[in-house]
């Protein structure tokens, strides 16, 4: 059996218009980042919104966040994802209906379902991140907050977000870089992302290993640089004299 | 929504669950005791050892799942015809099954290294004390105690595992899900079949998890 190794194979042409190989990752690299950016500042807000309810006194709101993180990590992201594409738009509007399956691009459709779909998945593992540092505060910075007259939103805003949120940092990266991993599910409903590109250009080329290798050093650079620039963030945002690189 | 027509389609939801089921139980098996593997090369004093560990957890930490999952259904059939020279097929099961296992052995191999090293200095100390080799000081002394430490992170990676099988989909094994998405073609109720597919995975996974944490709680010393 002969394989045969061809490491330019990324600068021979498509075949389709003036496109090398390397266009088709490049523009897959694209739609993985914005998949992932996007659901990603979704699921932040969702997930804060969430993470914040399961810590209210009130048992009915903390009751919905719990059923809702349960709900969302107990469900295999695929099948999500083919509720999020395959079914829930027969049961939208007529109107919304004809649009999102007649009127978009078939690779917008998929891109607002996979987008939804992270985003809320990835809501119930923020959620439970949020949960976890403002509970690992000292009680005495609620009740100091509550003894100097704040209503509790005050407290949230000013002194237990502000503070659970540094303290989160860490974790919060690991589910970042999980939606980058994560959005290559959006292949399997025929988007175009890096893993789908990938897969063409080995079905057109032959040189799968080279292919895939490209690939791999993609999503390692990528990870790389999302870890560097959280590091960043976690140094920038540190408070002088409190919380100094301890935990 | 009409779910009456799932009754007749058990046999094959079964069959599909029950290759879910062997898929995890292999992947589980394996992937524990390559992460186990790992874990004491990434412990071992010697450089090159631990250095090989510590690459090879940080790769497939940081590429998806899928990718693995799709690139070994390419590539192990190739590289076997490399090494036996002759063309061997193995079939979407065992290369997904071996993705699972190298992908997940990263893992395991982390959890299993934080086990090891919430074990105390003087139990390591004391094996050797009494004339244990290294081998022996891991096998009996050190591990047995990690292990039991570390039972409800190592269950709990396998229910996210559990739920990850799904993923052969991508190159058509017929496991649970690509058992109930074909069913449901097939007699026209796809929207039915999927949110039960979806509710079986949740009672599995949920049914789990608390039973995961009254173990806990049972195993808290």
């Amino acid at each position: 059996m002969n394989y045969n190794w061809d490491w330019n194979v990324f600068f021979k042409s498509t075949g389709i218009g003036s496109e090398i190989y390397l266009d088709w990752f490049v523009s897959g690299l694209g739609w993985t980042i914005a998949v992932a950016l996007v659901a990603w500042i979704v699921a932040l807000i969702i997930g804060s919104v969430l993470g914040v309810m399961r810590t209210l006194p009130n048992k009915l709101l903390s009751g919905i966040a719990t059923a809702y993180v349960e709900l969302f990590r107990n469900v295999p992201l695929l099948v999500q994802l083919f509720i999020w594409y395959f079914m829930v738009p027969d049961y939208l509007p007529e109107s919304t209906q004809v649009w999102f399956k007649q009127e978009l691009n078939p690779a917008t459709s998929a891109y607002i379902s996979v987008v939804v779909c992270l985003a809320l998945f990835t809501a119930a593992r923020v959620c439970e991140q949020v949960r976890t540092g403002i509970q690992a505060l000292p009680k005495g910075q609620s009740a100091a907050a509550l003894a100097v007259g704040f209503t509790l939103p005050q407290m949230y805003r000013h002194v237990l977000l502000p503070q659970a949120f540094r303290i989160i940092i860490p974790p919060l990266t690991s589910e970042f870089l999980n939606i980058f991993k994560n959005s290559s599910v959006a292949s399997l409903i025929g988007l175009m992302e890096l893993l789908a590109q990938t897969k063409q250009t080995a079905e057109f080329t032959a040189n799968m290993f080279e292919a895939f290798t490209l690939a791999t050093l993609i999503y390692f650079v990528l990870n790389m640089s999302l870890m560097t620039f959280m590091s960043w963030v976690e140094k920038k945002v540190r408070i002088p004299g409190m919380m100094g690189g301890a935990k | 929504m009409d779910f009456s027509q799932i009754i007749p389609a058990m046999p094959g939801l079964v069959d599909g669950m029950l290759m879910t089921l062997k898929l995890l139980a292999l992947s589980v098996v394996g992937g524990v005791a390559l992460g186990t593997v790992l874990a004491l090369l990434r412990l071992s004093s010697n450089p090159l050892l631990s250095g090989f560990a510590k690459a090879y957890v940080n790769y497939f930490r940081s590429i998806p799942l899928l990718l693995v999952i799709t690139w070994f259904y390419l590539a192990v059939p190739m590289l076997l015809n490399w090494i036996t020279g002759s063309f061997v097929s193995i079939g979407a099961f065992t290369s997904c099954l071996v993705a699972f296992m190298m992908f997940e052995a990263a893992y395991y191999c982390e959890i299993v290294r934080a086990g090891i090293q919430s074990i105390s200095k003087g139990q390591e100390n004391a094996a050797y004390a009494l004339g244990m080799n290294y081998g022996q000081a891991m096998r009996l002394i050190i591990l047995p105690q990690a292990f039991r430490k570390m039972m409800p992170l190592l269950l709990q990676q396998s229910i996210i595992l559990f739920q990850d099988t799904s993923l052969v989909y991508a190159v058509g094994l017929m496991d649970f899900l690509n058992a109930a998405r074909s069913k449901g073609d097939i007699v026209g109720l796809p929207h039915e079949f999927l949110i039960f597919a979806g509710a079986v995975y949740f009672v599995i996974s949920f049914g789990a998890s608390l039973s995961v944490k009254r173990l806990q709680k049972r195993f808290a010393v």
